[in-house]
């Protein structure tokens, strides 16, 4: 049920009788009607004129919005994992996104519908140390209402010999419902989710992908360009070579229209990039050029075995992201980075720094709403697998 | 004495190219006669039609004795052999400890006295296998060692291998090194290409195995030593031992079964039991490997048996120890590459018996008057689906589970005793 509807008929009455309380057009009325929500800059106004009708109504009265449903196209949302964007069709893509989106809402992500993930446990199972990741996955399960607890392993049970799969299944014991997972090898959340009963997550695995990482940076493109993402050019620079974040991109991007490009050295380049439907570029001057937005990555130094490049200082001098390399980049060119950042290794303070080029605040506000969005989608897709098969 | 006759068989022999229906005589453990017009004596197999040839010779086998009974045992192996067609095989050092003096190789050579098939031991050539300190190569040889090895690892340092090489010699003694460049392949879990950095998975490029298959035809020019260039992987590498070759060297060089038989799209979703050493690469090198075989470039297809149980592949890919079962496998995977029009049936046959047998200086290997009863009967069109479970191997991890697989030992023949019946 509605609460649009029920303030709309049980207080006032009606359309037409609440149009004339409230002093506004039928037609208005009759939006917020057929929306389900009623924008917040009107609530004190609703609030205040409630109570000529004798009905006190609080803030909270406007709440829960009931999230879309998980589908769109037609297409209901099936999937029980995320584990690669290669998972995904255009369709799941859409619905991601959108669920996404509504979340961003500031009002609707903190008061949300707590009853999407009530009675679920989501475990985060943590094999390499991060805060952010961790952190957004903890409070988007959080909001959404699950029981969340976090677990560090790569300080536990594997230095005592446990294998991943003993892991797996003392996790399992546990029925959880979502595990999210982030390990130092390709492919472990893959193998991990054929031994658990319960949706996985990729939270990172070693250089392959960080499927959430791509959908949190598709939904601040589309923020930042009203929606549109096809025919955008997009730079992805720097290490792509043990970039997970850039594997997921390319995929995600690709599939959404844009136009993506590989700037970076040869030695950080992986083999045969050139297959994977992308431009590649060696230096920031042509690479950037006409580019929409500029995807700076991490320079990996913990993840390389020998020498990739000779210097951090010539690194920069060649790579790094400051204004002039940016101005190679079409204007008003904005910048992205999936953090955490190394200043002055490959974007300067004064990029990351500027509010009207820089994305990179968005980005990690945008993480908790579009984790909540996938957590949610996958939610539904386990009831209603759970539902066909009793 | 005993007689034993195999009648109604299609005789091959790849050593001379003989290719005739007719019957087998085996007196005792030899081969006293074979034709079309020999009749047929005491103990009577009946061959149906089927082919009749040369008992398989498989120069690279990997056991757990000593050490990891747990993967395998020579016993076990030895059967799996019998049952796969296999009636002699050479283990590799790579034991606890390293097969790397005299009284480990009579070790061996005792546990293996009560297997159904021979079993042979190689020689590591470096003490623990550090690729640096010399065995005693000679005093291994006197005691039965018949070829020299340095298991998965490769001699890294060339002073070192020109040594080996060159003090070898002497012994004319066969030195097997990997072709592996140590440095290009650090860390590498498969085989560099568009698809493992799209599984975010660390790769070797061919050239680390082409420059140390160049570096080995290098030393044994200069040393006069035996080579083998061990499991080459690629056409790169072929390319260098097509090249020594026509300039006349005498190296030879080896494939495992796995690299004929799969490619590195069979790694899939991260399936660890196609992780193998060296890595599965592209179908453009499987092909040329086949042809390398055809052509003759290629002198010795091996099992790589490498057992290992569950345990060790249910990992994450990069953490997955590397290798697959293959007694069973080597018979069965060439045949289906012949049925597929790929592979010559003669030259499958002489890699994996005469080649092998001449190179180990073994008796073996062929169908002549005098010559040792090992063969086997095989139906060269037997369909039948890989099940690992039902192999004998303690170990069941193979990339072939539930392929579907054309042609199938039916017997095997070991000094002129039956040791295996696919009808029992």
């Amino acid at each position: 049920m509605s609460y649009s509807k029920s303030i709309i008929d049980d207080i006032f009455g009606g359309i037409r009788p609440a149009a004339r309380a409230l002093e506004k057009a039928a037609t208005t009325i009759q939006g917020w009607y057929d929306a389900g929500t009623i924008p917040q800059k009107h609530w004190n106004d609703v609030i205040e004129t409630a109570k000529e009708f004798d009905h006190h109504l609080t803030p909270d009265d406007f709440f829960p919005v009931k999230p879309p449903q998980a589908s769109s196209f037609g297409y209901p949302f099936e999937k029980l994992h995320c584990l690669s964007i290669d998972d995904f069709h255009r369709p799941d893509i859409e619905t991601l996104l959108s669920l996404g989106e509504h979340y961003l809402d500031l009002n609707v992500q903190k008061n949300p519908d707590r009853s999407v993930l009530k009675g679920k446990t989501l475990i985060n199972v943590f094999f390499e140390n991060s805060t952010r990741t961790e952190k957004s996955f903890e409070l988007a399960g959080k909001r959404l209402g699950a029981d969340v607890i976090s677990m560090q392993i790569a300080s536990s049970s594997v230095k005592k010999g446990e294998t991943l799969l003993d892991t797996a299944a003392t996790l399992n014991a546990m029925n959880p419902d979502l595990l999210v997972v982030r390990h130092g090898s390709s492919g472990a959340p893959a193998l991990l989710s054929q031994k658990v009963s319960c949706s996985v997550v990729n939270a990172g695995d070693g250089m392959h992908e960080h499927p959430t990482q791509a959908l949190l940076d598709a939904l601040t493109l589309r923020q930042a360009f009203d929606g549109q993402i096809d025919g955008l050019r997009i730079a992805i620079c720097g290490d792509i070579l043990h970039s997970r974040v850039a594997r997921s991109n390319v995929k995600l991007l690709n599939m959404l229209g844009a136009e993506v490009r590989l700037v970076g050295p040869p030695t950080l380049l992986p083999t045969d990039a050139d297959r994977w439907g992308v431009d590649i570029f060696h230096d920031m001057k042509t690479g950037l050029k006409g580019c929409d937005v500029v995807m700076m990555l991490r320079l990996q130094l913990e993840r390389m075995s020998g020498a990739f490049v000779p210097s951090k200082r010539e690194y920069f001098h060649f790579h790094g992201l400051d204004r002039s390399k940016l101005g190679y980049a079409k204007d008003g060119a904005l910048v992205m980075h999936p953090g955490p950042m190394n200043r002055g290794v490959e974007i300067s303070s004064d990029i990351a720094d500027d509010p009207d080029i820089s994305l990179i605040t968005q980005q990690v506000e945008t993480g908790v709403a579009m984790r909540m969005g996938i957590l949610h989608a996958l939610s539904e897709a386990q009831d209603r697998a759970k539902g066909a098969s009793r | 004495m005993s007689t034993l006759s195999i009648k109604n068989a299609r005789i091959i022999d790849p050593a001379s190219g003989y290719d005739d229906f007719g019957t087998v005589l085996i007196e005792d453990d030899r081969i006293s006669a074979f034709g079309p017009h020999i009749d047929a004596e005491g103990d009577i197999i009946d061959a149906e039609g089927h082919i009749c040839a040369p008992g398989l010779i498989d120069m690279r086998v990997s056991t757990g004795e000593p050490g990891r009974e747990n993967r395998e045992t020579i016993a076990t192996a030895a059967q799996a052999a019998a049952a796969g067609g296999i009636t002699s095989f050479v283990i590799m050092p790579e034991t606890d400890p390293v097969i790397d003096d005299m009284s480990l190789v009579d070790f061996i050579t005792r546990r293996a006295e009560t297997a159904p098939v021979n079993v042979y031991a190689a020689g590591a050539l470096t003490k623990g296998l550090d690729g640096q300190t010399l065995t005693e190569i000679g005093l291994m040889s006197q005691a039965g060692a018949i070829m020299f090895s340095n298991g998965k690892s490769p001699i890294a340092e060339a002073q070192t291998m020109r040594r080996l090489l060159s003090y070898s010699a002497s012994f004319n003694a066969l030195i097997a090194n990997r072709a592996i460049e140590p440095s290009l392949s650090k860390g590498a879990v498969a085989h560099e290409s568009d698809l493992s950095s799209r599984l975010g998975l660390t790769g070797a490029p061919s050239a680390a195995e082409r420059i140390m298959a160049e570096r080995d035809v290098a030393l044994a020019e200069l040393t006069g030593g035996r080579l083998l260039i061990d499991m080459i992987s690629s056409s790169e590498a072929l390319d260098v031992v097509r090249r020594a070759k026509s300039r006349d060297l005498e190296i030879a060089c080896s494939v495992s079964i796995n690299h004929l038989a799969l490619n590195e799209v069979d790694i899939g979703d991260y399936r660890t039991f196609a992780k193998l050493d060296p890595p599965l690469r592209e179908e453009s090198d499987r092909l040329a490997l086949l042809a390398g075989i055809n052509d003759g470039t290629i002198d010795v297809i091996v099992s790589n048996h490498d057992p290992r149980p569950a345990g060790e592949k249910r990992l994450p890919y990069a953490e997955a120890t590397t290798g697959a079962v293959g007694l069973e496998i080597l018979l069965a995977a060439g045949l289906s590459q012949v049925a597929d029009g790929r592979l010559d049936l003669m030259a499958f046959m002489a890699a994996v018996t005469s080649n092998p047998a001449a190179l180990l200086g073994l008796e073996s290997g062929r169908i002549a008057e005098g010559a040792p009863a090992d063969l086997i009967i095989f139906n060269p069109n037997a369909p039948w689906v890989c099940d690992s479970d039902s192999l004998l191997s303690r170990s069941k991890n193979t990339p072939l589970d539930g392929r579907r697989m054309t042609g199938r030992n039916l017997k095997t023949i070991c000094q002129g005793r039956l040791v295996f019946d696919s009808s029992h």
